[in-house]
């Protein structure tokens, strides 16, 4: 029995500790934002922000995550507030299929935390082992521009659990 | 004054004229006289093709690049155990390139370390091997040079402690460590043989980072290929001496320099990522020399090794039916059978798969930096290649875990003894990586091998 800590919830799972951090989000808590793409840490669509920092989810053990924030999706907006990183991923219509985004979102979220102002090479070189295979990756681009704008207004600060801020 | 000590006074006085004579004939270099720069269409393009080839084989763009920066400008610090040197702009801009330099000035600093101006240059620019390139090679080399676009780049101050700041100090280490007369081939080995010596003796300069070097920073000669560092990596011992679990073939070796990773031996990283990168552009016939010169390098491996290897490699054919031997170290264990061994046990072979690590030289070499190296910073693909590809764990383990994880690693997969201090490799690993991921955009990709492309 351990304690994860999730969008600033505690919850208490009983699993293997070598147990996919992304199988207990999906099977136990019902976050089911992050995908399971590649189950091999090379497509990104199961990255989740943990203490600030993306990660992949599906190679990540539950025994990495004593003590660490974790946040998703889920933890950063609402559909009825959706947070700003989404705000510019729907503003920008990013998604093609949609499977990749959410991953696409939190490597974003989390470049923005690090980085409020990344140029275009730097958001390139940053989502660079996210995969989209619709190919909308200008459009994703465009989001994450967008989103740093929205960022740096006044209304739009989102409530992210385990930023590095 | 007696007659004695006038005695000694005029021998004192002959000895420091003799001695500065000496020195002065040691250390002076003339300059050479500047020319106006000649006009690209003024070199024949097949010779400029030429050049291009060399210059991918001697890697040149490798430290006369800034990571990012414009080609050849220059200005990338070298970290040595004296001090920072930062390699020069040899683009043909007038002022801070190479423009003004007539041929005969870059043949004198490819054969001897010195300057158009006359002086000394320190031997990062590896001098000591590019004194055995040709004649021929050297004309060709310079019409590449001087048709590359021109940078205004100035040169930065090298940052090193009195008096190895002073460049006549130089001249001291050329006398003890510079041999000059070039290649000698031998006669008794084939065309392809000498040619692959003639490469990685000379232009390749492979030694200048799989040597280890002495105290006045060196290649000992006495332990030439024994393995060296470069950048906080092992560049492994690729002589009899290789930790590689399988022996490297003339076949292997191939392989793995054009397309930057073997199915038996893994994937080109960390500074060699951009040597196979330069090699798979080059003329396939020199890739295939150096092999064939290196495999004799390394020698025929003994009847144990061949043993071993084949033993080790019947066991990462078919991994279903290893059982996993017991360990104490349960986070190690954990940590690999849930972020590792879907793909480096996963049966696939590369680039697809991971290298099953019971093949890995990182885990089997005399220390853990490689192995947490690419633990941490993982390995990007390459754009529009079939090449293999790893997520970096730095962001979601700390040097404890990572540690716990290489010590697993070790104990499993090589039948070395432990590492030293694994704790303190992981937090300079760390360290590194960290100071790499922010002063450029992204580590250099392995080979663009346009044969490749097609393939599935």
């Amino acid at each position: 029995m351990m304690t994860l800590k999730v969008n600033g919830q505690d919850h208490q799972i009983d699993a293997d500790p070598d147990t996919p951090l992304l199988y207990v989000l999906r099977d136990d808590l019902k976050l089911n934002a992050a995908k399971f793409g590649c189950g091999l840490g090379q497509c990104g669509s199961c990255t989740v922000i943990v203490d600030g920092k993306a990660v992949l989810s599906c190679v990540t053990p539950l025994l990495l995550l004593e003590g660490k924030q974790i946040t998703t999706l889920e933890g950063l907006g609402t559909i009825e507030t959706p947070a700003p990183i989404q705000r510019a991923f729907m503003e920008e219509q990013a998604a093609q299929c949609g499977y990749c985004i959410a991953g696409m979102m939190m490597r974003a979220q989390a470049l923005l935390q690090r980085n409020p102002k990344p140029t275009d090479a730097q958001i390139r070189a940053e989502m660079e082992p996210n995969l989209c295979r619709c190919g909308t990756h200008m459009r994703i681009l465009r989001a994450v521009h967008r989103a740093a704008r929205l960022l740096d207004t006044a209304d739009a600060s989102p409530a992210v659990h385990g930023s590095a801020q | 004054m007696t007659a004695g000590s006038r005695m000694i006074a005029s021998v004192v006085a002959v000895v420091l004229i003799a001695g500065a004579a000496a020195t002065f004939a040691i250390t002076w270099r003339p300059a050479i006289a500047a020319i106006d720069p000649p006009a690209a269409g003024a070199f024949d393009p097949a010779l400029v093709k030429r050049g291009r080839e060399l210059a991918a084989l001697g890697n040149c763009n490798d430290c006369h690049t800034v990571k990012g920066g414009a080609s050849l400008a220059g200005g990338l610090p070298v970290p040595t155990p004296f001090g920072t040197i930062y390699s020069s702009n040899i683009t043909p801009d007038p002022e801070t390139g190479i423009g003004r330099w007539p041929e005969a000035a870059f043949r004198r600093a490819m054969r001897s370390g010195v300057n158009r101006d006359g002086q000394h240059l320190y031997p990062t620019f590896p001098y000591d091997h590019f004194t055995n390139v040709s004649d021929e090679d050297d004309t060709a080399l310079y019409a590449f040079l001087m048709t590359r676009p021109a940078i205004h780049a100035p040169a930065r101050e090298n940052q090193l402690p009195f008096p190895l700041d002073q460049r006549v100090t130089i001249a001291g280490w050329k006398l003890l460590f510079l041999r000059r007369g070039g290649y000698q081939p031998d006669a008794s080995k084939s065309p392809e043989w000498n040619r692959g010596a003639y490469l990685v003796e000379g232009l390749a300069h492979c030694g200048a980072c799989h040597t280890p070097r002495n105290g006045f920073g060196a290649e000992r000669t006495n332990a030439q290929f024994a393995g060296g560092d470069v950048d906080n990596w092992q560049a492994f011992a690729i002589n009899a001496q290789s930790p590689a679990p399988i022996p490297w073939t003339t076949q292997a070796l191939f392989s793995y320099l054009r397309q930057g990773w073997q199915a038996d031996h893994g994937t080109a990283r960390g500074p060699m990522a951009e040597v196979v990168s330069n090699l798979s552009s080059v003329d396939e016939s020199d890739v295939r020399a150096i092999a064939t010169y290196m495999a004799s390098v390394f020698g025929a491996p003994s009847p144990d090794h061949i043993r071993q290897g084949e033993a080790v490699l019947a066991q990462a054919k078919s991994p279903a039916a290893e059982t996993a031997p017991a360990t104490d170290n349960a986070t190690g264990a954990a940590i690999y059978a849930a972020a590792c061994a879907t793909c480096h046990e996963g049966g696939r072979a590369l680039p697809y798969g991971g290298v099953h690590l019971g093949l890995s030289t990182a885990l089997s070499g005399p220390d853990a930096r490689n192995a947490a190296n690419i633990v941490l910073s993982g390995v990007r693909a390459v754009a529009g290649e079939r090449s293999p590809i790893m997520p970096g764990f730095a962001d979601s383990m700390n040097d404890v875990q990572v540690t716990a994880l290489l010590k697993f690693l070790r104990a499993r997969f090589s039948n070395q003894p432990p590492w030293n201090d694994v704790v303190k490799t992981v937090a300079e690993a760390r360290q590194t990586q960290t100071v790499f991921l922010q002063t450029s955009p992204g580590p250099n990709n392995a080979p663009a091998n346009a044969t490749q492309r097609e393939k599935p």
